[in-house]
């Protein structure tokens, strides 16, 4: 096997997309976001449930639960981001997407910050590719809108 | 190691693959190109590229406006690759009417159309409103359908299609109540871009004219690969792009039966087009100059007559046969991977060098990811006919399309990359 192709399909991502955790659509939930990659039709449906929503970036963010369909490295992404999200408050989390961004920006040359990303450090191959960034970003910006959108019905309740 | 077999139809490829510098290139850390991806835009041959760079270095002037020795030269060069163009797809000169690409060709008649609305009696034929129908099928390109859904919405018309079957051809069961004295225009694909499918134009045709419906064909994926006659075709428009037969991006044509031309408003208004300006009021041009307004792409159609001047000295019947026989080893190949299913029609009659497939297990993304791995360049995705994955419940599709330049055992390098991204991936 092409040395290419390994560093981006790491094993983390491969055991992520046969095995993705946290995945299904739960209840309760503050909100929910539907996006997709209109290039490929890759989708994601995306809740987010959070503890003391008024509480800004201090809000705990209790669960992410999806349902996806795509590509493995889209569907891995979303699996990852569950793992690294839950339990945090939503300031952190915006730390850790903010980071994720930046990795899937920086065309492989990235070093990533693996105590903060974890294992979503396994993504850097894939920033090489510019076709697939956005497989790996389409879960990161569900989260990211269902969370501004938990915080908007908040303030308007 | 695969021994590929010998065929009968296939062109001399040696030969021409010498007039396209950029399929010698290689691609990811070495890897010899195998472009299959033709069907999204297909290679361009140095005589081409010589065509548009002399008329740059030689003869650039805007066309129709001037009277200087440059603006002469740079009108006959546009008006002589119309006529060549024209005499491509058996039609008059009159009646082509070059546009930015397929697209711009399908919206200039969708647009005309709810432009009827406020143009004279003469325009009357193109008028749509609220009980009237407009039918496309559930294979077309985006660029087939969105127009037309576009223009229900601007004129209260309804939208209706043709359902397809599950070995991928129009189920043309419905066709006497479908095609109705309420439908104004039918809107196919002659030949699909993701299944392959060659529509039987003719035969929709005769049904809509005999309820006086127009029919207008995507030819996009049919003028590049094989004889089209609009003498013998049965439609009324079609509309195709030069960017997929050999020729620049930018440059399209619509071809309109010339009474229909005639009787047509514009879609795109301003310089050009035009025959008498006042402040309040103007009149247009008979067709082509009416629905060719602004400064037009006058190196790019020039370009696109050496295209055709290329495929013409091939043949396009030879075009066609050495994608046949392309094709049909395709099907054969990857009807024998396990976990493999082709979409759209497994026999290679009625049907064009457009293969798409599933893998079992693989996300198309993840095999076309294998095979750039490779060097073998496909298209995975949705292909812009989104409802045909809807239709045959899948997410998208790995597609392989097929050109004069193509060789079987580029055919063969599909068929071990998709064997690879299978071990790659565990399923195989």
């Amino acid at each position: 096997m092409q040395p290419q192709l390994e560093a981006m399909y790491q094993e983390i991502i491969l055991d992520h997309y046969k095995n993705p955790h946290h995945k299904g659509l739960r209840d309760p939930y503050d909100a929910e976001a539907h996006h997709v990659n209109p290039t490929c039709g890759d989708e994601v449906t995306l809740r987010v449930r959070l503890a003391g929503v008024d509480a800004g970036d201090d809000a705990k963010i209790e669960d992410v639960s999806y349902d996806a369909m795509g590509c493995s490295i889209s569907q891995a992404s979303a699996s990852v981001l569950t793992d690294l999200l839950i339990g945090r408050t939503v300031g952190e989390a915006q730390r850790v997407s903010e980071a994720f961004l930046a990795l899937m920006q920086s065309k492989g040359e990235g070093e990533p910050d693996e105590d903060l990303l974890e294992d979503a450090v396994a993504f850097a191959g894939v920033s090489k590719y510019p076709a697939r960034i956005k497989c790996a970003l389409l879960s990161w910006m569900a989260w990211k809108d269902a969370t501004s959108r938990a915080f908007a019905e908040e303030s308007s309740s | 190691m695969t021994v590929t077999p010998q065929v009968e139809g296939l062109l001399d490829v040696d030969r021409i693959r010498e007039d396209f510098p950029i399929l010698s290139r290689t691609v990811r850390d070495g890897r010899p190109l195998v472009y299959l991806d033709s069907g999204a835009t297909s290679q361009k041959p140095v005589q081409v590229l010589d065509a548009e760079r002399e008329f740059y270095e030689r003869h650039n002037a805007a066309v129709h406006r001037g009277a200087h020795q440059l603006a002469e030269e740079a009108t006959d060069l546009y008006e002589s690759a119309r006529a060549r163009i024209a005499a491509f797809i058996g039609a008059r000169p009159s009646d082509i009417v070059f546009t930015k690409n397929a697209t711009e060709g399908i919206n200039l008649v969708a647009y005309a159309m709810s432009n009827a609305a406020t143009a004279g009696p003469e325009s009357a034929r193109f008028r749509v409103g609220p009980g009237d129908e407009v039918l496309v099928t559930e294979m077309e390109h985006h660029a087939n359908l969105v127009p037309w859904q576009q223009l229900c919405r601007r004129t209260g018309a309804t939208l209706r299609w043709f359902g397809l079957t599950d070995e991928g051809r129009l189920d043309l069961g419905g066709l006497d109540e479908l095609i109705n004295e309420r439908t104004k225009i039918v809107a196919l694909t002659h030949q699909s871009n993701v299944l392959g499918t060659v529509n039987p134009v003719a035969k929709i045709a005769e049904r809509a004219h005999a309820v006086g419906a127009l029919l207008l064909a995507d030819a996009a994926q049919s003028v590049p690969h094989a004889p089209v006659d609009v003498r013998t075709l049965g439609a009324d428009f079609i509309a195709f792009s030069g960017h997929k037969m050999l020729g620049p991006s930018g440059i399209g044509v619509l071809w309109g039966r010339g009474e229909l031309l005639e009787a047509m408003p514009p879609f795109i208004t301003g310089g050009s087009m035009i025959e008498v300006v006042h402040l309040e009021d103007s009149t247009f041009l008979p067709p082509p100059g009416r629905f060719e307004a602004g400064v037009p792409m006058t190196a790019q159609a020039i370009g696109l007559g050496a295209a055709v001047d290329y495929l013409s000295a091939v043949g396009m019947d030879r075009v066609a046969a050495h994608e046949h026989a392309l094709t049909a080893y395709a099907l054969q190949r990857l009807g024998e991977v396990p976990g493999v299913r082709v979409v759209g029609p497994t026999v290679p009659e009625y049907r064009g060098g457009a293969v798409s497939f599933a893998v079992e297990d693989i996300h198309p993304h993840d095999v076309g990811q294998v095979l750039d791995d490779l060097g073998v360049e496909v298209r995975v995705g949705h292909h812009c006919a989104w409802p045909i994955c809807r239709r045959y419940g899948i997410p998208a599709t790995t597609r392989a399309t097929f050109y004069l330049y193509n060789t079987l055992g580029e055919v063969d390098a599909l068929v071990d990359g998709v064997r690879h991204a299978q071990k790659f991936f565990g399923t195989a």
